[in-house]
């Protein structure tokens, strides 16, 4: 295949940005998306150039390092898959394709189609854990946790933190990231003793970096790992609670 | 730089199940008081050193934590699929920490320590207990208990598993204990910075000198003690199942100032990865070994079949594992499979569009369990192998073939986890610790996380309680400034070259070599060819190779070093893979076989760890050997049949 890549170029954090036109010639239809960029990058080493700054390591979908807009969408057409996923068979001969970094005042570019995705860190940091010292837990079995609980809780826990839900937002909302941790915690039995100051405190670390959310949905169909909305509303309604006065009375229960 | 080199194990004495609990009360003890006064740099954010460095930062020490990843949460720990075991025998299949034990010194060929294996399987009950605690989401049966499966070199059910995201879901909770001890500030975070020495101040280790991947920065950090966690090097022979960024320089930057090299041939072929399909491929991806407990994996009887596989008839197929392994079938240890898969395709088997795979074939457990129970189980790595191969294994077999994935090989540690420089550890698959020549199924992430959880937070206070009261080395020191000096140099060494070819070019050169000499089967005149070969292709790439850009954000900057440093690296495997006259576990020397074609130890020469120094150039390091005695798993010729 004979490609016309179009690449948002920019060389810091301050500098301001130009898309930059390349030919991806020869690119096979088995080759992944990354391989193909790639390509791209050793011809124009070799040609004495510099070559376009992508992150990616796992290319296999699931460290969520890669991750860029194609022709728009956040990840590429492929759905329930990563940029790193996405295979050139996806694209025809001939075709130009738009590459550009997440964009999103919480995310900002370090280089070319590198951002920096601490924020989401932070957020982690802020309450994103079940406080259990090591050497301090019980035996595994002491607690059963029914089947379809433990499932929930792994749907929530497979977000890989790529972001793609920050970029795919007109908000730039990051409401679909923090609700999956969120829920992978709040609905498990060990999660239940931080519960609601876990959601208070993420809930209001994601604001001090991202938009507010009006539910259009976009982060769902953008995220490569499915990640359903219930959980934002589940969220939603935890941190309604979590604000309640009389919280020592509320019981930590299950939702 | 010599170094004197004495590989003292440490290993206690004793019953070998009292050993590591007596050990843990022989060990000098710092008050908890005292730890805040001890300042821990831990390299490395996987599992070994994020549970490191949450478990140490619990503890009160003062810790500094290490990553070139843009998160802790992205180490390559995170790609593991199938699952970690645990000897917690619920299934009540005949299991316990005996067994696992016992299958662990067997599984690795008789060339691990005994001591630490068993100090492993111990502590391997655990680490379920506190992942558990953490919320890890392990597969649940209906009546809400822990859910197990098989894997390779085991007859009993004991890997406990997160879908197919078992590394996953570890890593998070390992990243989240640490993000807690970050956001509460007993521990300093440092993301987008890669390590690139070690500094030695009389005798002991004392710090690191890090470059900044985003600024450019050379930065020097002290501690009274540094942990590499820095995991391992399969990605010297450029196409494995590792992430790309994978390397060894942290590891051999070590060795370069004297934390000696152990077993580095002994590296790991995964039979079950998607075979590659062209020149461009730049990584190869691992299909889980998990797939084996219902997958069964089977070639053509004939020679060069090209019918697609549904039109070849049962009595033409050859379910090889099955026929030459009856007890173990397809859950035969990953060398052994690796190796018959090798045998076969090498005699014209072989199938796909390159004749270069085998089927793993889920037919029949699609019609025995019905394809929902088979895409419960195993739904995101046939998805993935979609992807990847656009074939639906729901309707045919994937194609599979072996791709290096592990290194058990490492830096030799005594049984504290230390190198042998003092203050230095070593933790994960940087080490080369538990699993002998061949590691089995699962077993890795056990280690990262006993060694990180439980092994470390136990030892290192044998080696900080003599430093109290003595501050860190400072950073002015000359010590520091010329590591300082000596990374700048490098960097402006490669910004300078001016060649024609990208890293990349030089490093997938070295790979083919390191895959072709030193891969599945090795010999003499193969190694030694490749021990000529890697130093002309490397007087090539430092002359020739092109780094364009400056020291701020520069990813062929970043590569260029860890490629030289695969160079050193890969020409010492060959040399150890030389040296070690014998076959045991995943190093396979030709010449050393039995009648039916398997491993072939000499117990006489090699019941031994080689433990290789650095003497200041690459190709010439000295030799150090570590005797290894079995009392209680009696030395035997392997056998899964
Ligand atoms: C595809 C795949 C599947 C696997 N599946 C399983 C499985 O099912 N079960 C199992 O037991 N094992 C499995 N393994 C093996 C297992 O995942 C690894 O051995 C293990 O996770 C290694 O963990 P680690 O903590 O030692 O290192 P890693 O997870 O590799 O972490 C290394 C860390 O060190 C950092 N680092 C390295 N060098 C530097 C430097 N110079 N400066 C700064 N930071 C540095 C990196 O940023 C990273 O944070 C699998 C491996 C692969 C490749
Ligand atoms: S919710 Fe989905 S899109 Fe957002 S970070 Fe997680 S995996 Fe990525
Ligand atoms: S590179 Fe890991 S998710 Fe794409």
């Amino acid at each position: 295949m004979q490609l016309k890549l179009k690449v948002w170029r920019q060389d810091g954090p301050e500098s301001t940005g130009r898309f930059e036109t390349y030919d991806a010639v020869d690119i096979k239809p088995d080759m992944s998306f990354l391989e193909m960029l790639d390509v791209v990058n050793v011809r124009l080493v070799e040609s004495g150039r510099d070559p376009v700054t992508f992150d990616s390591d796992c290319r296999e979908g699931i460290c969520g390092t890669c991750g860029v807009m194609i022709d728009g969408q956040a990840h590429g057409p492929w759905k329930g898959a990563t940029t790193c996923q996405l295979h050139m068979r996806a694209f025809r001969d001939g075709d130009t394709i738009v590459i550009e970094p997440w964009q999103s005042a919480g995310f900002p570019i370090v280089k070319d189609l590198m951002v920096d995705r601490s924020a989401f860190d932070r957020i982690v940091a802020s309450g994103g854990f079940i406080s259990a010292d090591t050497g301090s837990a019980p035996d595994g079995n002491e607690i059963p946790i029914p089947k379809p609980v433990a499932d929930s809780a792994m749907d929530a826990a497979a977000c890989i933190g790529c972001g793609a839900c920050v970029a795919a937002c007109p908000n730039s909302a990051a409401q679909l990231f923090t609700s999956a941790k969120l829920a992978h915690l709040n609905l498990l039995p060990q999660g239940q003793a931080q519960r609601f100051r876990r959601t208070e405190d993420m809930v209001e670390t994601m604001e001090q970096f991202f938009g507010s959310c009006t539910n259009h949905g976009e982060c769902h169909e953008a995220c490569p790992k499915e990640v359903p909305l219930d959980f934002i509303a589940l969220m939603n309604r935890d941190y309604l609670k979590s604000k309640m006065k009389n919280r020592k009375l509320a019981g930590q229960v299950f939702p | 730089m010599t170094q004197t080199i004495s590989l003292d194990s440490k290993v206690p004495t004793g019953p070998i199940a009292d050993r590591w609990n007596n050990h843990k009360f022989s060990v000098k003890l710092v008050n908890p008081n005292n730890k805040r006064k001890f300042t821990v740099l831990v390299v490395g954010t996987g599992l070994a050193g994020a549970a490191a460095a949450a478990s140490l930062a619990q503890l009160g020490y003062n810790v500094k934590v290490f990553t070139y990843h843009d998160s802790p949460r992205r180490a390559h720990s995170i790609a593991a699929q199938g699952g970690i075991n645990g000897a917690k025998n619920y299934k009540n299949d005949g299991d316990s920490i005996h067994r696992l034990f016992y299958d662990t010194v067997k599984g690795g060929d008789f060339r691990s320590r005994e001591a630490n294996v068993h100090r492993l399987a111990e502590v391997s009950v655990n680490i379920i207990d506190q992942c558990v605690a953490q919320g890890v989401p392990f597969a649940r049966e209906y009546g809400g208990m822990l859910d197990n499966r098989s894997f390779g070199g085991a007859q009993v059910s004991r890997t406990f598993y997160a879908k197919g995201q078992t590394g996953q879901q570890l890593l998070l909770g390992a990243y989240q204990a640490l993000m807690e001890q970050v956001g509460q500030g007993t521990c300093e975070l440092h993301t987008k910075v890669e390590m690139l020495d070690v500094v030695v101040k009389d005798g002991r280790a004392c710090g690191i000198v890090t470059r900044d991947l985003t600024t450019g920065e050379v930065q020097s950090h002290s501690g009274h003690a540094v942990l590499l966690a820095t995991g391992g090097y399969s990605n010297a022979f450029y196409l494995s199942t590792n992430a790309m960024n994978s390397n060894a320089t942290a590891a051999w930057r070590a060795h370069k100032k004297g934390a000696a090299f152990a077993n580095p041939c002994y590296t790991q072929i995964h039979p079950t990865c998607i075979p590659a399909s062209d020149e461009f491929q730049s990584k190869l991806t691992l299909m889980s070994e998990s797939l084996r407990n219902d997958g069964r994996i089977w070639v053509p009887k004939g020679i060069d079949d090209n019918r697609p596989a549904d039109q070849i008839p049962e009595d033409e197929r050859d379910y090889y594992l099955e026929r030459i392994y009856p007890s173990y079938g397809n859950l035969a240890p990953r060398d052994v499979s690796s190796r018959a898969a090798k045998r076969l395709v090498d005699s014209g088997h072989g199938i796909g569009p390159l004749h270069n795979g085998v089927f793993l074939d889920f037919s029949e457990a699609i019609n025995r369990l019905g394809e929902a129970v088979v895409r419960d189980r195993y739904g995101n790595l046939f998805d993935m192998y979609q992807r990847i191969t656009d074939e639906n294994p729901y309707n045919m077999p994937m194609r599979i073939y072996p791709a290096p994935h592990y290194t058990m090989g490492g830096l030799w540690v005594d049984y504290n986890l230390m190198t042998t420089v003092p203050g230095l550890y070593a933790l994960g698959e940087a080490n080369f610790s538990d699993h002998g020549a061949n590691r089995l199924g699962a077993s890795a992430l056990m280690q990262g996380l006993s060694d990180g959880y439980f092994v470390i937070p136990s030892t290192i206070s044998d080696y900080l309680a003599d430093l109290l009261g003595d501050p860190v080395v400072p950073t002015t020191d000359p010590e520091f400034a010329s590591a300082e000096a000596g990374v700048s140099d490098e960097v402006q060494k490669w910004l300078s070259v001016g060649g024609t070819r990208s890293a990349e070019h030089y490093h997938r050169e070295l790979g083919k070599i390191v895959w072709d000499y030193c891969g599945m089967a090795r010999n003499r005149t193969g190694l030694e060819k490749a021990l000529s070969e890697i130093p002309a292709l490397r007087s090539e790439f430092v002359t020739n190779v092109r780094i364009p850009g400056d020291t701020s954000v520069n990813q062929e900057l970043e590569k260029v070093q860890r490629v030289a440093d695969f160079f050193d690296l890969a020409e010492l495997m060959c040399r150890d893979a030389l040296d070690r006259e014998e076959s045991c576990g995943g190093h396979f020397r030709e010449e050393y076989q039995t009648d039916e074609g398997e491993a072939l130890r000499n117990d006489d020469d090699f019941c031994n760890v080689t433990a290789w120094g650095w003497t200041g150039q690459p190709g010439e390091p000295s030799k150090h050997v570590e005797p290894l005695e079995f009392e209680y798993v009696k030395l035997t010729q392997r056998s899964y049949k």
